[in-house]
């Protein structure tokens, strides 16, 4: 990763060494380096858990037995969903692209606390290895799925404990980066940029922040409380003990449901930077685009009960849980059209990171649309529980998150690295992945709504068209996937180099420094005029 | 939304049925407009044939106009769904009640009359109302022909109506995950004329063994019907609790209240191990995981369980 620096003042911030070999970067506390630690453990653990899915989608190309039995299969969806929810969605893009980006979007040095950015990384894989583990200790791995549902969790006599605990230590390395980028944001704004003078992707972040700020320690003490039960046997959620289930499931989703804004507010803030730069346009509405943000991450908190209309709750706890959950898809939506109106007369410029950009969209659009299904009482009914809901959420949050990723990673990596992917190679994988991605989801919907319900190991024989063009299309999927990361890798090592300060023609801050940035980002921070994204 | 010939398996599939296709339809116009509009942006607008761009930084009567039309349509949305559900909630007087009962991986319906099945056998055009009990864990009984679904939670007492429109068979499945074998647990709804049901409710008989079964062939029977074999197999491997081969009459090493001990297989353990299965625990296994029996099983049948267990241990 050494990069060209005959022409640059300061060299870059991968020159910079304190210490040696791997020390460099584990002790290095830039928030461009820790946000590169977490982009590589984030890949690792997304490859781990992105072939736990494929393995569980040839297990269901035909009915009964394929290639594992029902307690592999039951513990494959369990890692699966932890791997993906708590390892990567979550800590996803603010980790990587907050880290690495944030400071310089908004004209500062570092973060507020770079110690403690270095400690949420540690944190984070203290907790990752601590989830591991239960793969490998005497009970066998847990089979409970990501949810830990009481009262299967207390049944069950795999190792759900540790997966518990490890979720529990995550979830401080959450809250820690949020509480670092509140600050940050308020306090390190270079001169001149107002609130209305920053860009969209900080302000998601702001907003994200906030989320894992309050939301998290819910999930904190359900967690802890879940211990307290298994190991001194404390009666919350065992019926069996004098406890409720259905609190369990309360306290589970007040934290799981704003979780899921804390992956897609980022990922919506992520396009909003791309759209601009490829369609050489400022985008339309910015403030209703801030607003919106807000009102997601505002109503995001009360919508919770949509996960259990079907666990028992009062007349009217679902009509109000319905129509809260109704109403939080009007900001999504606004967001839609605004993106839309941006690119409405743009110069549009057809690379990778807008091709992901737009698709983006299209995935959304479906996993938002499919989402009125659910947050419609009746049909709320039939598909809850289902390959639907399956498919749903991975429309948003693979779908959302996963391509914005895709799309960041592609839109900065000249930045992060002074180095170019092939153009070409970039271009198939996305496509081929688009494909894949389409073919492997969509007849989950149908299987839904056909009454195929979720977390199943074997179905009956009239699942089985719909479950094995899903499958053909995790193929499809996966072969996408290995051609991406394989040039993403590549590239880093031996692309072209590019040091070009703005290849896009960008006009957010990150563009003014140079590619890799040096250590502090800025020769001299800049004095804010315009808006963030003014062309003219 | 299901197969064509089941559209009016129950009183509810219409009302939901055209919350889906409103939704859908909706969701679809909503989807091809977009998509349309981005693909011809990026045709029309692309940089080799609109190398300058408009800058436009918003248009606020637009944005108004957009958001009240999305704020009108999510609301409208919102009521036609709470329209649809609102039946399902309302359950009528002349109901006949019949307990749901779930466990580990098996359900059973009881009747008022004592009768005890594993599939859910209901006359046709007859509200019918189900108690639901799990006894373990969480379970979620879940007919899609009929559109309808309830979690089945332990310690708390709830129900779920519907009225059959049409007779035929339909897959019940437990749609929340409980476990091991979450995806066999599944049961059939029978819809039965009314002379048919009536013919069926008053024969008591909780198997139905013909007369030409020999006693170990009625007791595998028994043990098919009460979802034993989820637990327990015949061919001496291990799932959930030991397998049947080889029981009978061989010394079964057991933790009885913290205590070690041996004890033999005979009949009266069997009996016990069937009504108070957390007695005594064989080495190896899981307290908890098998429920008591009692009250679901008599002991005329358990003498027809033992019969089998000795035909497969000899
Ligand atoms: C949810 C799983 C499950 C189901 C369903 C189940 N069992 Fe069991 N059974 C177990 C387990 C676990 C054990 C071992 C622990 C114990 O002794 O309680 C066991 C033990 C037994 C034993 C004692 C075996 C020995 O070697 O001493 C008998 C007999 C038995 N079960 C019969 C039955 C019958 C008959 C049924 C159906 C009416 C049934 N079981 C249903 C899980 C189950
Ligand atoms: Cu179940």
């Amino acid at each position: 990763m050494t990069t060209d620096n005959t022409a640059r003042a300061e060299p870059s911030f991968f020159e910079y060494k304190k210490h040696k070999g791997i020390l460099a970067w584990i002790l290095s506390t830039d928030h461009k380096r820790i946000g590169l630690l977490y982009l590589y453990s984030i890949m690792t653990f997304f490859i781990v858990g992105a072939i736990l899915g494929l393995l569980m989608k040839l297990e269901l190309i035909a009915p009964g037995k394929t290639i594992m039995e029902a307690k592999t299969y039951n513990g494959v969806f369990t890692l699966h969903g932890i791997i993906m929810i708590f390892l990567i969605v979550i800590p996803g893009l603010p980790a990587v692209f907050g880290n690495f980006m944030l400071p310089i979007l908004i004209g500062a040095k570092d973060v507020a606390f770079p110690r403690l950015n270095l400690l949420s990384w540690y944190i984070y894989i203290f907790g990752a290895i601590v989830v591991l583990m239960s793969q490998f200790m005497s009970g066998g791995p847990p089979d409970t799925g990501w949810t830990f549902y009481a009262p299967y969790s207390f049944k069950t006599t795999t190792n759900m404990l540790p997966a518990v605990l490890g979720a529990f230590i995550l979830g401080f390395s959450s809250i820690l980066t949020g509480l670092n980028f509140i600050v940050t944001i308020h306090r390190m704004r270079a001169p001149g940029m107002t609130w209305l003078k920053m860009p969209l992707f900080p302000w998601a972040l702001y907003g994200t922040a906030w989320i894992q700020l309050l939301a998290t320690p819910i999930i904190g003490i359900t967690l802890l409380m879940t211990v307290g039960e298994r190991l001194f046997n404390i009666g919350f959620f065992d019926p069996a003990l004098g406890g409720d289930p259905i609190l369990y499931q309360h306290l589970f989703w007040i934290y799981s449901h704003p979780a899921v804004y804390v992956m897609i507010l980022p990922a919506m803030g992520v396009i909003s930077e791309i759209l601009p730069t490829f369609a050489q346009k400022t985008i339309f509405g910015y403030k209703a685009i801030i607003f919106s943000t807000i009102a997601i991450a505002f109503v995001g908190y009360f919508v919770w009960g949509h996960h259990m209309f079907t666990s028992g709750m009062s007349g009217t706890a679902l009509y109000v849980f319905s129509i809260l959950t109704f109403l939080v898809a009007i900001p999504s939506g606004i967001k839609v059209f605004n993106w839309v109106s941006t690119i409405y007369k743009g110069s549009i410029n057809l690379k990778t990171p807008f091709y992901w950009a737009v698709s983006f969209i299209f995935v959304f659009m479906i996993g938002g649309l499919t989402g009125l299904v659910l947050g419609a009482l009746a049909t709320n009914v039939h598909v809850h529980d289902t390959h639907f809901v399956v498919a749903h959420f991975h429309f948003i949050v693979f779908g959302g998150v996963g391509f914005a990723f895709m799309g960041a990673i592609h839109y900065w990596f000249p930045k992060m690295y002074g180095r170019m992917y092939d153009e070409t190679w970039a271009n198939m994988g996305w496509l081929i992945f688009f494909i894949g991605f389409l073919t492997l989801y969509l007849p989950m919907f149908y299987l839904g709504i056909a009454g195929m319900p979720r977390r199943y190991f074997d179905y009956l024989p009239q699942f089985h068209g719909g479950n094995i063009i899903s499958s053909f299309g995790a193929i499809i999927m996966i072969t996408g996937l290995l051609i991406i990361i394989t040039n993403l890798v590549r590239s880093a090592r031996m692309g072209p180099i590019s040091t070009e300060r703005n290849p896009w023609n960008g006009k957010t801050l990150e563009w003014t420094v140079e590619s890799p940035p040096s250590l502090e980002n800025f020769e001299e921070i800049p004095v804010i005029e315009k808006g963030p994204y003014e062309y003219e | 939304m299901y197969s064509a010939d089941q559209l009016d398996a129950s009183s509810f599939v219409e009302g939901v049925d055209r919350v889906f296709y409103i939704i859908l339809g909706f969701s679809f116009i909503f989807l091809i407009v977009i998509t349309v509009l981005i693909i011809v942006f990026m045709i029309k607008y692309r940089k080799s044939k609109h190398p300058k761009a408009v800058q436009i930084e918003g248009n606020t009567r637009l944005e108004i106009a957009w958001t009240i039309a999305a704020v009108i349509l999510v609301l409208a949305l919102f009521f036609i769904g709470w329209a649809g559900y609102k039946p399902m909630r309302n359950i009528p007087d002349d109901a006949m009640k019949i307990t749901a009962m779930a466990r580990m991986w098996q359900f059973n319906f009881m009747y008022e009359n004592g009768k005890v099945t594993d599939s859910l056998v209901v006359p046709v055009g007859q509200a019918v109302e189900l108690d639901l009990i799990a006894l373990d864990v969480i379970h979620s009984l879940y007919i899609p022909a009929f559109r309808v679904k309830e979690d089945m939670v332990p310690g708390i007492e709830k129900n779920m109506w519907f009225r059959a429109q049409r007779e035929g068979g339909y897959d019940i499945f437990c749609a929340e995950y409980c476990g091991l074998e979450h995806s066999f647990m599944n049961a059939r709804v029978r819809v039965l004329s009314d002379s048919a049901f009536q013919s069926w409710y008053v024969d008591t008989t909780r198997v139905e063994i013909s007369k030409d079964m020999l006693p170990w062939q009625a007791g595998y029977e028994i043990l098919r019907k009460n979802g034993c074999v989820a637990c327990h197999t015949s061919d001496g491997s291990k799932l959930v609790g030991p397998s049947y081969r080889g029981i009978y009459g061989h010394m079964a090493e057991v933790e009885t209240g913290g205590q070690s001990r041996e004890v033999i297989v005979d009949s009266l353990y069997i009996r016990n191990s069937i009504f108070n299965p957390n007695d005594d625990i064989v080495n190896g296994y899981n307290k908890g995981l098998m429920l008591s029996y009692e009250g679901l099983v008599s002991d005329e049948e358990i003498g027809l369980i033992i019969e089998y267990l000795r035909h497969i241990s000899q």
